[in-house]
């Protein structure tokens, strides 16, 4: 993260930095200040399109155009690195055929930049010798959302500006642990440190390991459970520390599923709305309370250490999971805690092999980290790619799923403010409430004329899915035509209206584009 | 690499150095108070004044650079003199209820005239008074406590990048302040409280833990903050095993520097609406119950359903709020135990 | 053709010049003599308790505090070849008359090199100062040298910088040289602050053209193509002509692209700053310029290294700018003959102050300051005795009757505990109070402290409060003691300029004068009678005729008396105000 001090430009694509990410936020502007160059290309007027030296202004869904449009230019103007492309990619040819394609003038068609705009951004970010690429969950959450980064990938291959320090790219994750709950194998297809279900050698392994016979089926995705609870397929959840029922799309569905099971338990720390539908609710405890670790978005694993005492009877969410399995007819036993589990997983995770809680006591370490005497790997891929080669994949820009039309005819996106954290079940029981307690939809003063809308005014939102109601905000941050809410706040359920159109390999939700519409309403109409 | 002598002992240190660095890499302590590493060196408070030889003035170590065959005296009569008349004259305009200030014990401007030996100042005179500013919901602001080093300044214009604060007016009358002494909530204030944090004095405290503990009553705990993925390590300070607020920490690579949420999102820990018991619905109705009543109801329903259906009639998410060892823990029991594959998180959320 | 040359400086405009130009102009029409005079607004002449003033070329005839309506007289005597005596110049001592500014006191002992322009030219006309020999020396820079070589020859000069610190010029432009980046600034500094002192905003107004040619010089040796002059906003005469020397320097191709044909380009912009004195100081300018609070900056790193924008950045104020042209022009070897062997040239000095003569004089180095006090100034006024200097404006220090023959540098000034500054003089006579003057001096650079650094911020504030205490008889006996030691400790620790010299009024007064301060603490004595809180008037009964002159007088009703009996004057009431004194006319009345 430091690193971007050290860049000469910084690609800032599809995040919000500064409120998602703020301390992120305040090194991409302290190398602002340092006379480093900043490109961003976003739809909204985000804070760190002031910083910028060029700001696109893509519609949204365009990404890959604009990014195959920025490789174009840097090919046909000769800014790329031939040598490293040469020495460290493969399937450039198969690439360059696709890009090719993406002239700026077809790149403005699509996604609305101006071709001398695109021409610029793509000459900065050729010319530099060390740029990065920093990306969030703008550039994820589409059904194109793989493809999105792969587009990204290829202009770091392409440009060389990977493994070397001050260059590279800089996915951010959203939550606290999202990284360590990866890199557990808290996924689907995934055991502990990436190793693949579907690897029968991976599987043998872990069976060895935990002693125990393993499924060899992959599992499902979120998106795929709740589809399965829906039709009946799926009888038993058991949910910690997650509320799929506001962050999940398509939230009507979502609580369909899970009133459809023939039972659920819900792991947490505060009568959540998914703990609402549960029939047992178990007591977690905060990161304040219990001992541990946590993965960042650089793959630093840092301790969490206990402050105060356990509220209640409550238990740490490791204690009452090993209880679980006893009383399961499983003896697990961790007699010394955190500690021990942590020794446990370096023996089966090579990425945090020289892991130990004694090594963490006073700094992170960001893995890989194969041995006890191994410093850490601050940057990926600095000699070789994992997969050996880096491999230039030719995608292709596609529509969203579900864009506006005359029915739905205005633009939602999804994200999220400073002030509040996710669903909101801690940033709004603190102090925090107060500087934002209400959702406030954004919508650019031409769309709020059409529709006789001022300031303040509350509306409600419709989509094919549901409705939801909120006060507006008139804001130029935002094109017109284009709505922006958060999934902050339980009285504005904003994920009523999104789509559960996956991506077909990551199952990432298309949370960014859907079609709503929207009629004003009077204040006494909104629901508490 | 130069070498320097501090104190009559060479060093060699790398050029690009100053003298305060110099100094401090080499155990040698030079008192400062408006030095924050990673900020603009404004070299204002002059607190770190040392000798030179050669120099006709005394310099600020902060933003002296090292220069090969200097000779520096850190605590020559010259340079304790000069300092000892910089706290005298802080302190002569500075409101010295240290008796009950938040600061107390853990004060810069304190330890300094502690440790030159200035216990009462001979410059008695006019005196900066000013009401003490409540207005926001996070931090008080005391200006009568302010030593004007400018740190609060800088790091919400360099780090923050909200330019909140500047000095206003000038000369003795020089005052940190919003632009037109506005209340903060209605600047580009984003409250994320690094302004607190860098103060040197009590001049800026969380209102969280006025009149909650002495600092010396008050354990610090150093953990990572349970927001966003950027990881950034803060201290808990915990009184009587309650969090009271945030300092941040410098070990990560947050160096120091934290947002809103992680310097004043902390207090849903302590919320009434934490769950303390387990629950089972009953009619629709949760009650609550033992921890062996809860998992045996949970352990027989989950059994049950094992038997009928199999593994694929499971499913679990674990959290990205977790810690690893739970996670770790909780994919554990879904694959080996429920025999299912089918577990996730929110990561793409 | 004769030419009638009306001062337009400052000075003469506020005495009414602009009517006596147009007095002329309305007269030499009338007669129909446009034919034979050429008139013109020249700029100042330094002399300025003297305007406004006339001067007539080429003869030089000067006249004095000319009225508008002394002009068709005027114009009658020159009409017919004569001088008119009424406004020459009368020597105060000699009664004498005198014809030619040359032959003035005033000016007999001052060598103007720098000034040699200003009463002369027409500022507002590029030609003028062409035909005066300017941009000859630029031209020569450009079509003969080469940076470096300029650099050797503003080394070799001895040029030193006038604003203040002295620091060699041809140094600072080879630092400034050696500096490499994509862009490099060249300051004229212009925010002339020290009260009293007006010889940039002189040379600004009556020579523009020099300060520009002394910048392109120096852009030319640095390599820089952008220049600022910083002026203080209230010097709307001088940014007026500045700007208009702009405009027609570019109009001629002496700024811009490829002047002189050369390959050297250049540019001046004028950022006037907004009247803090702390603006002077280099680094705190360059905030200024750059938009933000003038607050200093440490040094190092210097502006020849890291200045304005962090560009290498040379700074010199416009007297030292103008010495530049002055230097190439007669060459180092003729200009290091004047001074003394450290400082070279000449300085200009505003002479203010218990003077006879006060104004501008440009005086060689090494010069007395006999010579400039009684000879330049023409003594002391009023006939009192002169007591004290105070030299280099109000951060400079004082200098007593036993440096009367010192010959003025900047080291020898400096040894002697005060400094060269701008060059502002103020003179004292035995009526001087210096414990009340060094307050005095206080109170400006107190006000004028940006509250950066602790030292200056807090220090000066209770230096003041020491010094109004003891002005006001309430000094205690430990604070001489505490003056010397916080006013040594601000100047040992002080960021800038302005404070590492604010002390120094206190401190040369308490080093020549201690013995008027131990009056003022130990017995509450003002020797000089200024000082309010030591002052008391008494009646004297025996002397009183109870007139009832001094009670109706006083304007705080502070004394009382019945018919025939001796009035009194209550202590707690008077305000000091010395009326009842001088209205007393039986002198029963005694100031202790």
């Amino acid at each position: 993260m430091n690193e971007l001090l050290n860049t000469e430009v910084i690609f800032l694509i599809g995040a919000n930095t500064t409120e998602a990410h703020p301390v992120t936020g305040y090194r991409i502007k302290q190398a602002v200040r340092n006379g480093r160059k900043l490109i961003v290309a976003d739809p909204r007027k985000i804070e760190l399109a002031k910083y910028a030296d060029i700001w696109l202004r893509q519609r949204p869904g365009t990404d890959i155009a604009l990014i195959n449009g920025l490789a174009h230019v840097i090919l046909r103007d000769d800014l790329w690195d031939r040598k490293f492309v040469a020495d460290r990619s493969e399937g450039f040819d198969e690439w360059r055929e696709i890009v090719e394609q993406y002239n700026p003038k077809r790149v403005e068609q699509i996604t609305g930049v101006k071709a001398e705009l695109l021409e610029e951004a793509a000459r900065m970010f050729g010319q530099a010798e060390r740029a990065s690429i920093v990306y969030a969950m703008g550039i994820t959450q589409h059904i194109s959302g793989t493809q999105n980064v792969l587009s990204l990938a290829n202009l770091a291959i392409l440009t060389g500006n990977v493994g070397k320090e001050g260059a590279g790219v800089y996915p951010l994750r959203g939550q606290n642990n999202v990284q360590g709950a990866c890199d557990m194998g808290g996924l689907p297809n995934y055991y502990p440190g990436y190793q693949l279900v579907e690897s029968e050698e991976s599987r043998e392994k872990f069976a060895k390991f935990w002693g125990v016979e393993l499924p060899e089926k992959v599992g499902l995705t979120v998106t795929d459970m709740m589809d399965a609870a829906y039709a009946g397929e799926i009888k038993a959840m058991y949910i910690m520390g997650e509320n799929p029922v506001l962050s999940d799309p398509d939230a009507n569905h979502v609580i369909e599923a899970l009133k459809n099971l023939d039972f659920l338990v819900v792991q947490d720390i505060f009568m959540t709305e998914t703990a609402e539908l549960a029939e047992v609710v178990l007591p977690g405890a905060s990161f304040a309370e219990k001992t541990g670790t946590f993965t960042n978005t650089e793959r630093r694993i840092q301790r969490v250490r206990q402050a105060i005492s356990l509220r209640g009877n409550s238990k740490p969410d490791s204690e009452i999971i090993v209880a679980l399995a006893n009383k399961m007819g499983h003896a697990w036993s961790y007699p010394r805690g955190p500690v021990e589990i942590m020794e446990e997983i370096a023996r089966c995770t090579p990425s945090y092999a020289g892991i130990s809680f004694d090594r963490l006591e006073t700094r992170g370490i960001q893995w890989p980290c194969p041995s006890p005497d191994h410093p850490g790997t601050p940057f990926l891929h600095k000699d070789t790619f994992t997969r050996g080669k880096g491999k230039f994949h030719a995608v292709h820009y596609m529509p969203a799923a579900e864009e506006p039309d005359e029915e739905y005819p205005l633009l939602l996106t999804t994200g999220r403010n400073l002030y509040q954290f996710h669903t909101g079940s801690m940033s709004r029981r603190s102090k925090l409430e107060r500087m934002r307690p209400e959702e406030l939809m954004m919508i650019h003063p031409n769309t709020a004329r059409e529709y006789k809308l001022k300031d303040k005014d509350y509306v409600q939102v419709e989509s094919r899915r549901g409705e939801v109601q909120t006060k507006i905000q008139v804001t130029d941050h935002i094109p017109p035509g284009m709505v922006f809410l958060t999934f902050h706040y339980k009285e504005t359920p904003t994920n009523r209206l999104t789509i559960n159109a996956t991506d077909p390999v990551s199952n990432i939700p298309e949370l960014k584009i859907c079609g709503v519409r929207i009629k004003k309403i009077k204040p006494s109409l909104i629901s508490k | 690499m130069v070498s320097i002598k501090i104190n009559g002992n060479l060093y060699n240190v790398p050029a690009d150095y100053t003298i305060l660095k110099a100094a401090e890499e080499n155990g040698i302590d030079i008192p400062t108070l408006c030095y924050e590493e990673g900020l603009t060196i404004t070299g204002a408070c002059r607190m770190c004044v040392v000798e030179v030889k050669g120099a006709r003035k005394l310099l600020a170590a902060c933003a002296t650079p090292v220069t090969d065959g200097m000779e520096v005296q850190t605590e020559s009569e010259r340079v304790v003199s000069a300092r000892r008349d910089i706290l005298r004259l802080l302190i002569a305009n500075h409101d010295l209820r240290c008796l009950t200030c938040e600061r107390n014990g853990d004060c810069r401007l304190q330890d300094y005239c502690y440790r030159y030996q200035v216990e009462d100042t001979p410059y008695k005179g006019a005196k900066k008074e000013y009401p003490i500013d409540t207005d926001n919901h996070f931090f008080i602001r005391d200006y009568s406590k302010c030593i004007k080093c400018g740190k609060c300044v800088l790091i919400c214009a360099e780090v923050n990048g909200a330019h909140v604060y500047d000095f206003m007016e000038r000369g003795f009358d020089t005052k940190v302040t919003s632009a037109f002494d506005d209340n903060l909530q209605e600047t580009t204030c984003t409250a994320c409280g690094m302004c607190v944090n860098v103060c040197p004095v009590g001049a800026l405290v969380e209102k969280s833990v006025l009149w909650q503990g002495r600092p010396w009553e008050v354990k610090k705990v150093t953990t990572t903050c349970g927001y966003c993925g950027v990881g950034c390590q803060l201290k808990l300070k915990v009184k009587d095993d309650r969090i009271i607020g945030v300092a941040a920490a410098k070990s990560g690579s947050n160096l120091g520097h934290l947002c809103a949420k992680g310097q004043f999102g902390w207090e849903y820990v302590q919320s009434n609406d934490r769950l303390t018991d387990p629950l089972i619905k009953r009619n629709g109705v949760f009650e609550k119950v033992s921890w062996d009543e809860a998992l045996t109801y949970v352990a027989n329903r989950l059994k049950a359903i094992w038997q009928e259906h199999g593994g694929q009639a499971f499913a679990g998410l674990t959290s990205a709020k977790c810690t690893n060892e739970e996670n770790y823990l909780f994919q554990k029991f879904m694959r080996t135990i429920l025999k299912t594959n089918n577990v996730d998180h929110c990561a793409r959320l | 053709m004769k030419g009638i040359l009306v001062c337009g400086g400052t000075g003469c405009i506020s005495n009414n010049s602009r009517l006596v130009h147009d007095a002329i102009e309305k007269e030499l029409s009338q007669q129909g003599l446009e034919a034979e005079f050429e008139l013109k607004y020249t700029g100042c002449h330094g002399f300025c308790e003297m305007g406004p003033l006339v001067l007539i070329t080429p003869e030089e005839e000067f006249y004095c505090r000319v009225k508008p309506e002394d002009v068709p007289n005027l114009i009658d005597s020159l009409k017919q070849g004569k001088v008119y005596e009424e406004l020459l110049y009368v020597d105060p001592t000699t009664k004498e008359k005198i014809k030619t500014r040359h032959d003035v006191p005033f000016y007999q002992k001052q060598q103007r090199l720098v000034l040699k322009n200003c009463g002369i030219i027409d500022p507002e006309n590029i030609d003028d100062y062409i035909n005066s020999g300017g941009y000859k020396s630029l031209h020569k820079v450009l079509t003969t040298m080469q940076p470096e070589e300029v650099i050797q020859e503003i080394k070799a000069s001895g040029l030193r910088g006038r604003g203040g610190g002295g620091f060699p010029t041809g140094i600072k432009w080879e630092f400034a040289r050696k500096s490499t980046a994509d862009k490099k600034y060249i300051i004229c500094n212009a925010d002339e602050g020290d009260p009293g002192a007006f010889m940039d905003r002189s040379i600004s107004e009556g020579d523009p053209h020099a300060v520009l040619e002394g910048m392109l010089i120096g852009g030319y040796a640095i390599g820089a193509w952008e220049g600022y002059i910083y002026i203080r906003a209230e010097y709307p005469l001088a940014v007026k002509r500045l700007s208009i020397a702009i405009e027609q320097a570019e109009a001629k191709g002496y700024l811009g692209q490829n002047i002189l044909g050369s390959d050297f380009s250049f540019s001046i912009k004028i950022k006037q700053g907004a009247g803090a004195f702390v603006c002077g100081e280099e680094t705190a300018l360059m905030e200024s310029i750059q938009g933000n609070r003038g607050m200093p900056r440490p040094r190092p790193p210097y502006p020849a290294v890291k200045g304005l924008w962090d560009r290498p950045t040379n700074i010199n104020n416009v007297e030292t700018f103008a010495n530049v042209p002055v230097i190439i022009g007669m060459g180092s070897e003729q200009y290091s003959q004047i001074g003394t062997e450290k400082s070279k040239g000449t300085k200009i000095f505003a002479l203010t102050g218990k003077l006879n003569n006060t104004g501008l004089a440009e005086v060689p180095m090494g010069i007395t300051l006999r010579e400039i006090v009684f000879d330049i100034g023409g003594g002391i006024s009023g006939g009192k005795k002169f007591k004290a200097v105070q030299i280099g404006g109000p951060s400079g220090g004082c200098l007593t009757e036993e440096h009367l023959d010192l010959p003025i540098d900047y080291d020898s000034l400096l040894e002697a505990g005060a400094m060269m500054g701008s060059g502002g003089l103020v003179v004292m006579d035995e009526s001087t109070c210096m414990v009340e003057l060094a307050r005095f001096f206080l109170s400006f650079t107190r006000h004028e402290s940006c509250g950066k650094c602790t030292p200056c911020r807090e220090g000066n504030t209770r230096l003041l409060e020491i010094l109004q205490r003891i002005v006001d008889g309430k000094g205690e006996k430990e604070d001489l003691e505490r003056l010397q030691s916080l006013g040594e400790n601000i100047i040992m620790s002080s960021i800038c300029g302005l404070g590492q010299t604010a002390p120094n009024p206190i401190l040369s007064t308490l080093k020549f004068f201690r013995h008027e301060y131990e009056l003022h603490v130990e017995k509450k004595i003002c020797p000089a009678g200024v000082c309010k809180g030591m002052i008391s008037y008494k009646i004297i009964e025996e002397k009183c005729k109870a007139c009832g002159i001094c009670k109706k007088n006083c304007p705080v009703e502070a004394i009382a008396g019945e018919k025939k009996q001796p009035h009194k004057i209550d202590p707690a009431k008077c305000a000091q105000c010395g009326v009842c004194m001088e209205k007393c006319p039986f002198e029963a009345i005694i100031r202790g």
